[in-house]
């Protein structure tokens, strides 16, 4: 066995050829090295984060607590009121933010993401169905007794579902996809606000976390379903890289070069409608997090697409950042997912405006 | 680890009799929906060969391309790769023997033309082994021969037409396949691009030994570069043979509707058509 690392004989600059026995890539050093802060940024603003609130704790002992090397009367705050807050933003970032590039990649559009597609508002359908309607019909008695988490998760992979079928001719097609995810889209608002509009008051104002996004009041009962539906998806999920370097061209080129694309397709579809639903039962639909997240990331690492693992830790980042400033900087705590849309809505007219400039050439 | 086996450098132009036949529609039927494009379609590309495409807009000689690269599946008949149904033998493999170029083809942007051209060697890794010395040495091979490895660091989005065919065709050569089918590609390019992709298409074939079809527009060049023409119209395959056989004024006239004299190209001696009117 023998490691090297060595510059590639042509090519640009800023990649290196590893090998070791018969395993070999290649490394960009931005590709190393945006995860690699954005992995440090993430914790800082993670231990930062739990250190803030009615009762403030320093970061050293926040990350002394969280280690277990400190036993003093916070560690009931660190360990069960606002660690798992915090854990719960974190992953719901990670999974929205490579759920984005998953689908922008698809797409071949930026403007694609678990929002602009419908899925987040289907998952906000199943949950506002769950709360309004379970004193009121048998099926909201169904829906309601799941839980509202589950009601939401049911609610985005039945969107997903739709959005495959619907979008499937002979073969899934980006523009196609962005289209039906449109309408289907208009269709969950509509029945948000048709929910809302006949709930009861109280209900409500429950329900109405499920629509714009919160981390308040999570605890672990949301943070460990999170983790565990994660520890699954997420090596799926970067294991579609390969395919995605050829899934990015058009369908014939990747064809041609060996890849099965209906399968490809489909695996990378359905994977980044898991990751939404996960994220958005666990802390309803922060929005702009995928639309945003992975177009940055790209081009932070540069390259030609979205890159995975970059996309969901800078997507965490967003997420635990926005929740700290809305807990600490604004006057009054509004939930993340309004901080997020704030943020994201301005760069969505850019995209747009970019967009439009770049097809008139 | 793969079976692959590297392409045979420039074999010289084979025997006619010894050639084996590479790549086969045999009765081959294509159709969209339920608009049938090619009828009962017999064609055979024999190892080494250079076989133009020729024939009027919506002839269905790209969907025939298309079809000989396992783009499209046929509603009769079957496509032959080496004597086995293209249909049944794994993408990956097929993509080992067979390259093509579609038309027109994107590249994401922001990619760079040493990127585009290493994903040529796609079909040849796997998740362990995602960039070894083979396919590092092809790679800068394919890129120094078809002068792209100045350009190897620029986005491909930002070339112009003639190099960016040139870093796609690069891309084909990295691939490694014996097999390469193109679809019109001097579509958009002046006319010195026209010649400067097809004298790269022509070394590909003199120099490397690689077994080419491409689908082309202008009957000239298509006379100047392959070696044999196939005319095509509605479906139907019209005359097969060297360009001297196929491009005759009668041919014009029934394939193309064009009253034309077919005079020497006084550069290469092959036929060269000078168009007098359209006949209605």
């Amino acid at each position: 066995m023998s490691a090297t690392l060595e510059r590639p004989v042509s090519g640009p600059r800023g990649r290196t050829a590893v090998r070791i026995g018969p395993v070999s890539t290649v490394l960009r050093w931005r590709q190393v090295l945006v995860p690699l802060v954005a992995l440090v940024v993430l914790l800082l603003v993670s231990a930062v984060s739990i250190g803030r609130g009615d009762f403030p704790i320093g970061v050293t002992d926040v990350v002394r607590t969280l280690l277990g090397l400190d036993e003093g009367p916070q560690e009931f705050i660190v360990r069960q009121l606002r660690a798992p807050r915090v854990v719960v933003g974190l992953l719901v970032g990670l999974a929205l933010g490579i759920a984005g590039a998953l689908f922008q990649t698809f797409a071949r559009n930026p403007l694609a993401s678990p929002d602009t597609l419908g899925i987040t508002v289907g998952a906000s359908v199943g949950a506002v169905a769950a709360i309004v309607l379970s004193g009121t019909s048998s099926a909201g008695a169904v829906l309601g007794g799941f839980g509202v988490p589950i009601a939401a998760l049911i609610g985005g992979l039945v969107t997903g579902l739709l959005l495959f079928v619907l979008a499937w001719r002979a073969g899934l097609d980006g523009y196609r996809l962005v289209l039906v995810g449109i309408a289907l889209w208009s269709v969950g608002s509509a029945l948000v606000d048709w929910l809302l509009t006949n709930a009861q008051i109280y209900d409500a104002a429950a329900a109405y976390v499920w629509v714009t996004g919160s981390l308040n009041a999570r605890t672990w009962d949301q943070a460990v379903p999170l983790a565990l539906a994660l520890a699954v998806l997420l090596p799926l999920a970067l294991a579609t890289g390969r395919a995605l370097s050829v899934l990015q061209f058009g369908d014939d080129t990747a064809r041609g070069l060996g890849l099965r694309l209906p399968i490809a397709q489909t695996a990378v579809v359905l994977l980044a409608v898991a990751l939404t639903a996960a994220a958005v039962s666990a802390a309803g639909p922060i929005t702009f997090v995928a639309l945003v997240v992975p177009q940055v990331a790209v081009r932070l690492t540069g390259g030609s697409r979205p890159p995975l693992l970059a996309s969901g830790l800078l997507g965490a980042v967003l997420v635990v950042g926005a929740d700290l400033v809305t807990r600490t900087v604004l006057p009054e705590a509004l939930p993340v997912g309004i901080l997020t849309a704030v943020i994201g809505a301005p760069y969505l007219l850019w995209l747009l405006v970019r967009g439009r400039r770049r097809s008139t050439l | 680890m793969t079976a692959h086996t590297v392409t045979p450098a420039a074999q010289g132009a084979p025997a006619p009799e010894a050639a084996r036949v590479r790549l086969a529609a045999d009765h081959v039927r294509l159709a969209y929906d339920d608009t049938v494009v090619v009828h009962d379609l017999d064609l055979e590309l024999t190892d080494g060969s250079f076989t133009a495409i020729v024939g009027p807009n919506g002839c269905g000689k790209s969907t025939l391309l298309r079809a000989l690269g396992r783009l499209l599946r046929p509603t009769g008949g079957q496509v032959l790769l080496d004597g086995r149904s293209i249909a049944r033998t794994p993408t990956r493999e097929v993509a080992k023997v067979l390259g093509l170029l579609p038309q027109s083809p994107i590249a994401p942007e922001g990619l760079t033309v040493a990127d585009l051209v290493a994903r040529g060697r796609h079909p040849h890794q796997s998740w362990v082994r995602q960039w070894s010395r083979d396919d590092e040495a092809v790679v800068a091979e394919a890129l120094e021969w078809t002068d792209m490895a100045e350009l190897a660091g620029r986005a491909v989005d930002e070339l112009s037409g003639g190099q960016r065919q040139r870093a796609w065709i690069s891309m084909a050569l990295a691939q490694g396949t014996d097999l390469l089918l193109l679809d019109e590609p001097t579509t958009y390019l002046d006319l010195a691009h026209q010649i400067d992709v097809l004298e790269l298409v022509g070394r590909l074939h003199a120099e490397r030994g690689r077994t080419v079809a491409v689908v082309l527009h202008d009957l000239n060049l298509a006379a100047r570069y392959a070696e044999r023409l196939v005319a095509m119209k509605d479906g139907v395959l019209v005359a097969s043979g060297t360009p001297a056989e196929v491009l005759t004024e009668q041919l014009l006239a029934d394939v193309f509707d064009l009253e034309a004299r077919i005079v020497p190209d006084p550069v290469t001696g092959t036929p060269m058509v000078v168009p007098v009117r359209r006949l209605r």
